[in-house]
C-alpha cells in the first residue's frame, strides 16, 4: 500500500480528488473482493461514505442507491416490499476471508451473479444506470432509470464487470423483481458429473421453468422451482414426470434457501487454497472436469459455471482444458497471484480494444491499475 | 430537419477509381454502382430521409468483408452497415460518400445446439427464421420486434431490439451469447460465445445497441427457450386512462410479471377494430392486453388474479382468451394498430420514448394537450408494462409545413419523456432521427465520454457517420421525399 486512505465524502469531493494530480488508486467499497486479482501497489480510495438508498419505488421495480450501500441494506429494503435482486449476488466473504459487508457498487463492478443467473439474467442485465467519475475526474452518467432504453451506448454493461478500472461508480440504479411467494428444491442423488449434467440438461431443456440448477458432488443434483404457492405443486409434479420420476428428496422453503446460499457462496470449497471460476458452454463441463481429473468442484448454472478447487494453481492446464469460455483465478496465495494471469488471457485484438477503452476513461492509468491482469 | 454530414468532395471525385478497385476485390455480383439499383438503398423505414450512397457491396463471407473494410480504411471511406433496412430511426440511411455494406448474403443458420439451447446464425438471417428453425422441437427465440419477418439478427444486435414480450424475456442484449464482428480496421474479433459472462470488459454488451458505430457484426449466437406450457391473454377496457394506468401499476405491484402488457388509447382502439375486427370494446378510453404465460397451473392462477385486480380498478370490461385462436385475435388488433391508424390519415410519424410507469396518465394528458395545440391528432399505443410509448402523430405530408409540425410535435413529446425521468428512445434507436435531441438527455461530458468510446473502436469516425451523436457538420442537401399514403416503407409488416 502507498499512502493513507483517501475518503471522499461525496461525488464532488471524489471528482476533485481525481481531477487533481496523483498516483495510482485502489478503489474500495467494502473491500470484500480484494483477494481476487493481483494485490495492488496503490493508495486506497475508500468509498464507504457514499452510502444510502436514494430512491426506491416498489411499483416501478427500480431502486437507486449510492454505490457503497451494503447489499444487506438493499436486501432488507427489498424484502420489506416482497421484492429482490433477481441475480442473487453472492457474498464471497467466507471464501476470501472477509467479514465485511459487500456493497451494491462492488457487486456491480465485479458482475458476479448467483444461481438465478440462468433464469433471470446476470447482475449487469438489471443494471439500468449510474453516475460515476472517471480517471480524469470527470463526472458523468450512463443509462437511465427506466428498463427500456437504447439511447446511446449501453454504458452500464461496460462498467459492470470492469472491476473499478474505468470509473468510480457513485450512484447506481438497478431493476428489482418481485420475490417469489414460495420455493422448493428437488435433490436427486447422483454421484458422477456426466450423469448429473445430463440430468441438468434434461430439466433445463423442458418447459418446467427452473430458477436454478446445480450439482454438488456428495449432495447431488439440485433443481429449484420458484413461484406461487398454489401452482408450485403442479409444477413440481410436472418436473418429476419430465425427469422420469427419479428418487428424490424435496427441500422445503427454509432448507431450499439455505441450500442455495451455500451454493452461491461456494461454502463447500471455502477451505481450498486455490479456486477457479470457469464460465463455459454447459455441455463442456464433464469433459473439462475429466481432463483435469478434478476431485473437488461445484457445478452451477446448469453446467455453465464450474467452481474448481485445487491444491496448486496449474493455470496452463486449466486454461488449456477450457476451449471456449474462460477461467478466472478467484483465490490463490498472493505470491502465486503475482505471477499468474488471474484474469483470462485474451487475443491481441481484444487486448487492443480493452486498452483503448481503458485509455478513453482513465488515460493516466490511476484507477485499479493491473487489477484485471 | 435533420442534416447528414456533408460528403467529402475528394471521395466523390475519386468515385471511378474506388469503384474499379472494388471491382477487383469483389465478384461483379457483390458490387452495386448503377444509380437505378442504388436507389433501393437510399433509405430505410424512416423514409423522409434519403441519400444514394457511393456504392453498395454485398460480401458473402467474413474474410471478404474484412478485405473490403481494410480497403475502406486505407481509402478513408465512410461505411454504412445495413441489414434489412427496417430501422425506424434512420440507422441505415446512407451518406453520398459512403459505402453501404449489405449483410443480405450472410443468410445461413450455422448451428443449432439443443443441448445448450442456443443457435448460431449469420447476421443477415431474419429474427423470425431463428424461431422457425427450432419451432419443431418446441423452442423459440424470445425477442420479437414487430418487423421480425424481415429484420435481421445483425440489425437486432445493432439496435438492441425489443418487442412486446421483452417485459418478461428481455431485449436482444439479454438473449445474445456471442458475436463475431469485423472492426473498422478490418480485424476480426469474437465477443462472448456459448458461455455466460465476459472474460474482461463486456464488449459484447457495449456492441449490442451501438447502432453500427463500432463495427459490423457477421455472426450471432442467441439463446433459444422452450415454448411456455401455456399462454393466455386478457382484454381489459377502462373508462379513463388513469384507471388503466392504475391497473398496470397494481398488476406489477402484485408481483406479477406478465409476458406482455400493452395499452391502446381510444383513437388507436377504434382504428384497430375498424381495420381487423379483433372484437375490441369500442366504448373505452383505454384498452389493456395482458398476456400471461408459463406453467399451466401458474397461468390459470394469475389469470384469475389479474381479473380480480381489473375489477378492483373499475375495468368496464374484461375478457380472457378461451382458445389459442382468440388469444391471437386479441393480439391481431394490437399488431395492426400502426397500419390501422395509417388509414385515418395520409401519413403518420411513430415516436418511441420511455417514461417511468407512474407517469403514464400525466404524460398522456400532456401529449393530448400538445396535440390539440398544434392541431395534429395523436394515437397512443404502448408497451405499458415497461413504460415505452409509441405515440403516432397523424399528418398530411402534402400540406406544406405539416411534416415539419409533426416533427416538432414529436420532439416536444420526447422532451416530455426526458423531463419525466425517462429517455428519448426505448427500442427504435437514436439513429438519424433523434440525434439532435441527445444533448437534451445527456450533458456535454456524458456525450464526450460516449464519443471517446466511439474513437476507441473507430478513430477516424468512418462508421455510420451522422448517426446517434450530434456533430458540427454543415447541412448537406438531402433529397427528402414526402411519402404519401403511408410513411412506412414496408406496409406489409405489422408494427407494434
Amino acid at each position: 500500500m502507498s499512502g493513507a486512505a483517501l475518503e471522499p465524502r461525496d461525488e464532488t469531493e471524489l471528482a476533485e480528488l481525481l481531477a487533481a494530480p496523483g498516483g495510482a488508486l485502489e478503489i474500495l467499497g467494502a473491500g470484500t473482493k480484494r483477494g481476487i486479482g493481483r494485490a495492488l501497489e496503490a493508495q486506497p480510495l475508500e468509498l464507504a461514505a457514499l452510502r444510502g438508498i436514494l430512491d426506491y419505488e416498489p411499483r416501478e421495480l427500480v431502486l437507486s442507491a449510492r454505490a457503497a450501500t451494503p447489499l444487506a441494506e438493499i436486501d432488507a429494503a427489498l424484502r420489506s416490499e416482497r421484492q429482490q435482486l433477481a441475480s442473487e449476488p453472492p457474498d464471497l466473504g467466507a471464501l476470501l476471508g472477509s467479514t465485511a459487508q459487500p456493497t451494491l457498487g462492488g457487486a456491480l463492478a465485479a458482475n458476479l451473479s448467483g444461481p438465478r443467473r440462468i433464469s433471470s439474467g446476470s447482475l449487469r442485465d438489471h443494471f439500468l444506470g449510474f453516475r460515476a467519475v472517471n480517471g480524469r475526474g470527470e463526472r458523468f452518467k450512463g443509462g437511465g432509470r427506466v428498463v427500456k432504453n437504447v439511447t446511446g451506448y449501453d454504458l452500464p454493461k461496460l462498467l459492470a464487470g470492469s472491476w473499478g478500472t474505468l470509473a468510480v461508480l457513485t450512484e447506481v440504479t438497478v431493476r428489482v423483481h418481485p420475490a417469489p411467494e414460495c420455493e422448493r428444491t428437488l435433490r436427486i442423488e447422483v454421484r458422477e458429473a456426466g450423469r448429473a449434467c445430463a440430468l441438468l440438461r434434461r430439466a433445463l431443456g423442458s418447459d418446467c421453468e427452473l430458477s436454478a440448477a446445480a450439482f454438488e458432488p456428495g449432495r447431488g443434483v439440485l433443481l429449484r422451482l420458484e413461484g406461487w404457492e398454489d401452482s408450485l405443486r403442479a409444477q413440481l409434479a410436472r418436473l418429476l414426470h419430465v425427469l422420469g420420476q427419479p428418487d428424490h428428496e424435496l427441500l422445503d422453503a427454509a432448507a431450499s434457501r439455505d441450500c442455495w446460499r451455500q451454493i452461491r457462496e461456494v461454502r463447500s470449497l471455502a477451505d481450498a487454497p486455490v479456486l477457479w471460476r470457469l464460465c463455459i458452454p454447459p455441455r463442456d463441463a464433464p469433459r473439462i472436469l475429466e481432463a483435469l481429473a478434478a476431485e473437488r468442484y461445484l457445478i452451477d448454472w446448469g453446467g455453465g459455471l464450474v467452481w474448481l478447487a485445487e491444491q496448486d494453481v496449474r493455470a496452463e492446464s486449466v486454461r488449456r482444458a477450457v476451449h471456449t469460455g474462460h477461467a478466472l483465478l478467484v483465490k490463490a496465495p498472493a505470491a502465486l497471484r503475482a505471477t499468474t494471469a488471474v484474469f483470462p488471457p485474451r487475443p491481441g485484438v481484444r487486448q487492443q480494444l480493452d486498452a483503448a477503452l481503458k485509455a478513453a476513461f482513465d488515460p493516466l492509468g490511476r484507477l485499479n491499475p493491473g487489477r484485471m491482469s | 430537419m435533420i442534416c447528414l454530414p456533408e460528403p467529402d468532395a475528394r471521395v466523390l471525385a475519386r468515385r471511378p477509381q474506388i469503384l474499379s478497385a472494388l471491382a477487383e476485390l469483389l465478384p461483379a455480383t457483390e458490387l452495386i454502382a448503377d444509380p437505378l439499383r442504388l436507389a433501393a438503398y437510399e433509405t430505410d423505414a424512416l423514409t423522409a430521409y434519403r441519400c444514394a450512397p457511393l456504392a453498395v457491396v454485398l460480401p458473402q463471407s467474413t474474410a471478404e468483408l474484412a478485405r473490403i473494410l481494410r480497403f475502406a480504411a486505407r481509402e478513408g471511406l465512410a461505411i454504412v452497415p445495413r441489414g434489412a433496412g427496417t430501422s425506424l430511426s434512420g440507422g441505415a440511411v446512407p451518406c453520398a460518400d459512403a459505402l453501404v455494406v449489405g449483410l443480405g448474403r450472410f443468410n445461413r443458420i450455422l448451428e443449432i445446439d439443443y443441448e445448450d439451447r442456443c443457435v448460431t446464425a449469420q447476421a443477415g438471417v431474419t429474427n423470425l427464421a431463428i424461431t422457425h428453425a427450432v419451432a419443431a422441437q418446441g423452442f423459440y427465440y424470445a425477442p420479437d420486434p414487430s418487423s421480425q419477418i424481415a429484420c435481421t439478427l445483425g440489425g437486432n444486435v445493432a439496435e438492441n431490439s425489443g418487442g412486446v414480450h421483452c417485459l418478461k424475456y428481455g431485449l436482444t442484449t439479454h438473449n445474445v451469447l456471442g458475436v463475431e464482428m469485423v472492426l473498422p480496421d478490418g480485424q476480426i474479433v469474437r465477443l462472448g460465445g456459448r458461455h455466460l459472462e465476459s472474460e474482461h470488459y463486456d464488449l459484447l454488451g457495449l456492441t449490442i445497441g451501438s447502432e453500427g458505430l463500432l463495427g459490423i457484426v457477421t455472426e450471432v449466437t442467441v439463446r433459444v427457450r422452450r415454448r411456455p406450457q401455456s399462454a393466455r391473454a386478457l382484454l381489459v377496457g377502462f373508462a379513463t386512462i388513469e384507471a388503466a394506468g392504475e391497473c398496470v401499476a397494481a398488476v406489477i405491484g402484485a408481483g406479477i410479471v406478465p409476458a406482455g402488457m400493452e395499452m391502446m388509447d381510444r383513437l388507436a382502439v377504434q382504428a384497430s377494430e375498424a381495420y381487423v375486427q379483433a372484437g375490441y370494446p369500442l366504448d373505452v378510453e383505454a384498452l389493456l392486453i395482458v398476456e400471461l404465460d408459463g406453467p399451466e397451473a401458474e397461468v390459470e392462477l394469475l389469470t384469475a388474479r389479474v381479473r380480480e385486480l381489473a375489477s378492483g380498478h373499475h375495468a368496464c370490461s374484461c375478457r380472457a382468451s378461451g382458445s389459442e385462436a382468440e388469444r391471437l385475435a386479441f393480439w391481431a388488433g394490437r399488431k395492426a394498430a400502426f397500419p390501422a391508424v395509417g388509414r385515418l390519415s395520409p401519413d403518420y410519424y411513430c415516436m418511441d420514448g420511455t417514461i417511468p410507469r407512474r407517469e403514464l396518465p400525466r404524460i398522456l394528458r400532456a401529449i393530448g394537450e400538445l396535440s390539440r395545440r398544434c392541431g395534429l391528432r395523436v394515437a397512443n399505443v404502448f408497451h405499458a408494462g415497461d413504460g415505452n410509448l409509441h405515440p403516432l402523430i397523424l399528418y398530411d405530408a402534402s400540406v406544406p409545413g405539416e411534416l415539419e409540425r409533426a416533427e416538432a410535435l414529436g420532439s416536444e413529446i420526447l422532451r416530455l419523456c426526458v423531463d419525466a425521468g425517462g429517455v428519448l428512445t426505448g427500442e427504435h434507436g437514436v439513429g438519424l432521427e433523434k440525434r439532435d435531441l441527445m444533448p437534451y438527455q445527456f450533458s456535454p461530458t456524458d456525450l464526450e465520454i460516449q464519443h471517446r468510446i466511439k474513437r476507441a473502436f473507430d478513430p477516424a469516425l468512418r462508421f455510420n457517420p451522422g448517426k446517434v451523436f450530434p456533430s458540427l457538420h454543415r447541412c448537406a442537401e438531402l433529397g427528402r421525399t414526402h411519402v404519401h399514403g403511408s410513411a412506412l416503407r414496408f406496409p406489409e409488416l405489422p408494427r407494434f
